[in-house]
């Protein structure tokens, strides 16, 4: 047996030559760079990834990305990334969206190719706006969010894209944001090696039309107290000293100080491996200021994928021979 | 006397005299029940029986609106028309000639289509208060004098199928099972067709459930004797037609469009995506799909009608044959993935089962209201290939001839069906795999250009997953030579009307529209889809009658065939039956400027053979 060497592609080689026509200071270019990154690390030729995305600013990638790319209409990259990981199985498919194109229009789409757990890797920027059709609100902008739509503030409860992922049955969730590069590699590398329909919700700031959004987040000075950084198996710590945790009181969550008779055994430990989403669903329920948010991986477990279940469940049918089909139960001859 | 002697009191019940048999060409029953009766399966096995005496048949099922409506209502109503011939049959027929009615609903519900004279076979057993109230029956057709243009078979058929059961050791259940064979033994009498299908049918059928088959036989033949006695004396017979040797089946148009797919696949060794939301009268479709998978179909029960055509987008950039299946309102909202197929020049077929509309309208029922939105309904200038299905059998070569042309085009295909065809069966000549040729379909390559059309201006399938063809498609207008995203104003103009001229330039890969009878002359019928048979029928009565009268079948709606205008030039008058307002017509006079006389029903019903006959007339007695 011979082992094939593949060559080695850098993140540059996964530039297309389209320039990049997203505005100055958008957290898209982040996430384009850490892609490229991810796909270098995949070892897969190029003509074996596809990216599929839906409208808005974020549908433009595949355009930047020297793979194949399907820039489809407003919410149907799942659907149509789904035909095509049927077509070609052996392809990395990967859906490119935003929170106006998943959460608006592709809901549906965005639902089903989780619960079906196509082998998709679909990550969704989320700047709680939309950008390409000029700052409306958007099913993810929070209450009071000041858009042209919304000019006293919106007052539409937002959706929240991890915990609709993980009612969707979703069976690898995570999120990043678009400023922690290290963090976004990372979380994209994990999603490309899952296998199964893999969400990450990427926090994205807009530049334009929602700037700063997610500052809690971003800024060095308060970020250590406003986000808990999910690891598998270790208790759920947070703070500039370490010493803020999380534990439970009844269905509660709470914030306790680690001291003063609380130890690190009394929060709760993250367990992304857990069969039942009930946990995860619950840090996907923390908002600040109440709470610290949640980056990394909720919930990362193996479930059979759509396409291996459709090729079973057929080759599991006997085919019947063309003849006989044409034939059907019931033929006769006339002499 | 007993309730079962009065009742057999009304019955004659001495054998009747050799029995008159009267020979007709063609003639058409009705089964009608409770969907509890069965009725679909009595009148299978009635055409069975008549097929393999040597009839040509053609089929209709009659569903109830509502899966279990309340038995013995109007609503729960369920029927199955059989049309026998001696030559070839175009439709189920416009009258009966027999028709068996297992309650007072069904007969209230289908009386008037028996022709006066016909035989009804009533089950007397359930014309008691309560059921003739439940159908709206304010005293007993039976016996009030209703029915008295028909020949009346009363007979007690719960009762005697029970009789003729009781020596079989069956649980109650299973007696009255076997109720709807005793009506079929009356219907092969009164055809003179013999029992031995049937008989057959059961050993094979009850193979494991041995007092099933006796029990079944049994009332069968209890029916048989009871009809050649009951004094109906008068049969009616059918004489065998005369088809091609081969061999045969009979096929509804659900399955022929599902088996013309899987030949599809099967010719062009293309992998196949189906993916379909179940949607009344389409859902068959994806049901029968399911049954017939391959290694090489996947079937794919979509979340809507929007996700079925991306998906089958998605596979197509993937380098498979994708289909979808839907109706009326599912076709309005593909149009925006239609939209994105023409523009993204990906092959694909969508079946559009039409129904009538609009809206959920009325979803059992046929309608060919869908034509000008399978034409233009998209926004932008999205020009599409449009095909219609004319006869049940067509499904067969009309999906493969959508499969081609979506190739040879890189474009989207849609098929006109409509319910009524779904539905439909007729006999059909069983084709040979080995028979089908191949349709051999090119990819592109590694390092062939991507932007250089043929030419028909249709660009190469660059299937994704190929080494070194990398590149990205969408729905933004494309540079016609770089492939880059473009507003240029000149450039967008230049591709609308190259993705126009493409469709226009398929003209010359379809046929020329053929005309059956006279070349010139004063009248030609022209039909598309499922009004062919009616037409062919009307055309066939009324030159029967010296009338010289031409048809033709446009398959092809879009593009037209390069003669639809000489053809249609040719004649004095044209007459389109369509049904619907005259969606046709409109298009007609619009592109070819030519008039038509347009004849137009919205009824959830095709037309009759009578209708279109007696339009005829009127057309040939005016010129």
């Amino acid at each position: 047996m011979t082992t094939t060497t593949l060559p080695l592609l850098t993140p540059n080689d996964f530039s297309s030559d389209r320039e990049v026509r997203w505005c100055p200071g958008c957290g898209d270019f982040s996430i384009l760079a850490q892609l490229k990154k991810a796909l270098a690390s995949l070892n897969l030729p190029r003509e074996k990834i596809a990216f599929v995305s839906g409208l808005g600013c974020a549908g433009r990638l595949p355009y930047y990305l020297s793979t194949y790319g399907f820039h489809g209409t407003y919410g149907r990259a799942p659907a149509i990334a789904t035909g095509l990981k049927l077509a070609q199985p052996d392809m990395q498919v990967w859906v490119v969206t935003g929170d106006g194109d998943a959460l608006s229009t592709g809901a549906t789409h965005l639902i089903h190719a989780l619960r079906r757990n196509v082998d998709l890797k679909i990550i969704l920027f989320n700047n709680e706006v939309f950008g390409l059709s000029k700052g409306q609100y958007s099913p993810t902008s929070r209450l009071g969010t000041l858009t042209r739509t919304s000019p006293e503030g919106t007052f539409e409860t937002p959706l929240r894209p991890i915990s609709l992922a993980l009612a969707a049955e979703a069976t690898f969730v995570a999120r990043t944001i678009d400023v922690d590069v290290n963090h976004m590699s990372t979380i994209l590398e994990k999603a490309a090696a899952h296998r199964g329909g893999a969400f990450v919700e990427i926090y994205q700031n807009c530049k334009i039309f929602n700037d700063g959004v997610f500052e809690y987040a971003t800024d060095t000075s308060i970020k250590a107290d406003s986000i808990i950084y999910l690891e598998h198996g270790r208790p759920l710590l947070f703070g500039k000293d370490r010493n803020q945790g999380l534990r439970l009181n009844g269905f509660e969550p709470e914030i306790v100080t680690v001291g003063h008779g609380i130890t690190i055994d009394d929060l709760l430990i993250h367990d992304e491996r857990a069969i039942e989403p009930t946990l995860a669903f619950l840090l996907s329920r923390l908002i600040g200021p109440q709470y610290p948010e949640c980056l990394g991986i909720f919930r990362n477990v193996q479930r059979a994928t759509y396409e291996q279940l459709l090729r079973d469940s057929a080759a599991s049918s006997a085919a019947r021979p063309l003849d006989a089909l044409l034939a059907g139960d019931d033929s006769w001859i006339v002499s | 006397m007993t309730s079962r002697e009065q009742r057999l009191a009304a019955q004659p019940t001495t054998p009747s005299p050799a029995s008159r048999i009267v020979d007709i060409p063609s003639a058409a029953i009705r089964f009608a029940g409770d969907a509890s009766d069965g009725m679909h399966l009595i009148g299978s096995l009635f055409t069975s029986a008549a097929a393999a005496f040597g009839n040509t048949v053609f089929t209709l099922p009659d569903f109830p609106a509502e899966i279990r409506s309340p038995p013995g209502t109007l609503a729960g109503v369920s029927a199955f028309q059989v049309h026998l011939g001696s030559h070839e049959v175009y439709t189920p027929g416009d009258s009966l000639q027999a028709l068996v009615a297992m309650n007072p609903a069904a007969l209230a519900a289908h009386l008037r289509d028996l022709d006066s004279g016909g035989v009804l076979v009533a089950n007397a057993d359930t014309f008691i208060p309560d059921e003739l109230m439940k159908a709206g029956w304010t005293t007993n057709p039976l016996t009030d004098g209703t029915l008295k243009d028909y020949r009346v078979v009363a007979a007690p058929i719960d009762m005697l199928n029970r009789e003729a059961v009781s020596a079989v050791n069956l649980i109650p259940r299973e007696a009255s099972r076997c109720r709807g064979y005793y009506p079929l033994g009356i219907a092969l009498w009164l055809f003179d067709k013999p029992l031995d299908s049937t008989l057959r049918w059961l050993r094979e059928t009850y193979a494991k459930n041995p007092a099933m088959i006796e029990a079944a036989s049994r009332s069968l033949r209890a029916g048989f004797q009871f009809a050649q006695a009951c004094g109906l004396r008068q049969q009616i017979r059918v004489s065998k037609a005369a088809p091609a040797p081969g061999r045969y089946r009979r096929i509804n148009g659900t399955e022929s469009m599902a088996l013309g797919l899987v030949s599809a696949a099967h010719r062009t060794k293309v992998p196949m995506v189906f993916a379909s939301f179940p949607l009344t009268p389409a859902s068959e479709l994806l049901r029968t799909m399911t049954e017939y998978r391959q290694p090489d179909i996947q079937v794919v029960q979509a979340e809507d009608d929007v996700a079925a055509l991306n998906l089958v987008l998605g596979a197509a950039f993937g380098g498979a044959l994708g289909v979808t299946a839907t109706t009326g309102p599912g076709l309005s909202l593909q149009s925006e993935a239609l939209g994105l197929a023409v523009m993204t020049e990906l092959p694909c077929v969508i079946i559009d089962v039409q129904r009538a509309g609009p809206s959920t309208g009325m979803p059992t029922r046929t309608e060919q209201a869908d034509l000008l939105q399978a034409l233009h309904g998209r926004h932008g200038e999205a020009p599409v290939i449009v095909l219609a299905m004319s006869t049940p059998g067509d499904g067969f070569e009309v999906v493969q001839e959508a499969v081609r042309l979506a190739i040879r085009a890189m474009a989207p295909v849609i098929v006109l069906a409509d319910a009524y065809l779904a539905h439909a069966a007729q006999m059909w000549r069983v084709p040979a795999a080995a028979d089908l040729s191949e349709m051999p379909v090119t990819f592109a390559v590694p390092g062939q250009p991507l932007r250089v059309p043929d030419d028909r201006g249709v660009k190469p399938w660059a299937a994704a997953g190929t080494p070194g063809l990398e590149h990205r498609i969408g729905g933004l207008e494309r540079h016609a030579v770089t492939g880059n995203v473009s507003y240029d104003a000149e450039n967008h103009e230049r591709m609308v009307r190259a993705r126009a001229a493409k469709i226009a330039s398929l003209a010359h890969d379809i046929p020329p529209l053929t005309v059956d009878g006279p070349e010139t002359g004063d009248l030609l019928v022209l039909g598309w889809g499922s009004t062919c048979g009616a037409i062919q029928a009307a055309a066939n009565r009324c030159r029967a009658r010296g009338a010289n009268i031409a048809t033709a079948n446009l398959r092809y709606l879009a593009p037209l065939p390069r003669n639809t205008l000489a053809v249609l030039r040719r004649y004095r008058k044209v007459l389109l039956p369509e049904l619907n307002m005259g969606q046709l017509a409109q298009l007609l006079r619009a592109v070819l400027g030519v008039e038509v006389i347009s004849m137009t029903k919205v009824q959830g019903r095709s037309f009759t053979v009578a209708e279109i006959a007696s339009r005829m007339d009127e057309l040939s007695r005016d010129s």
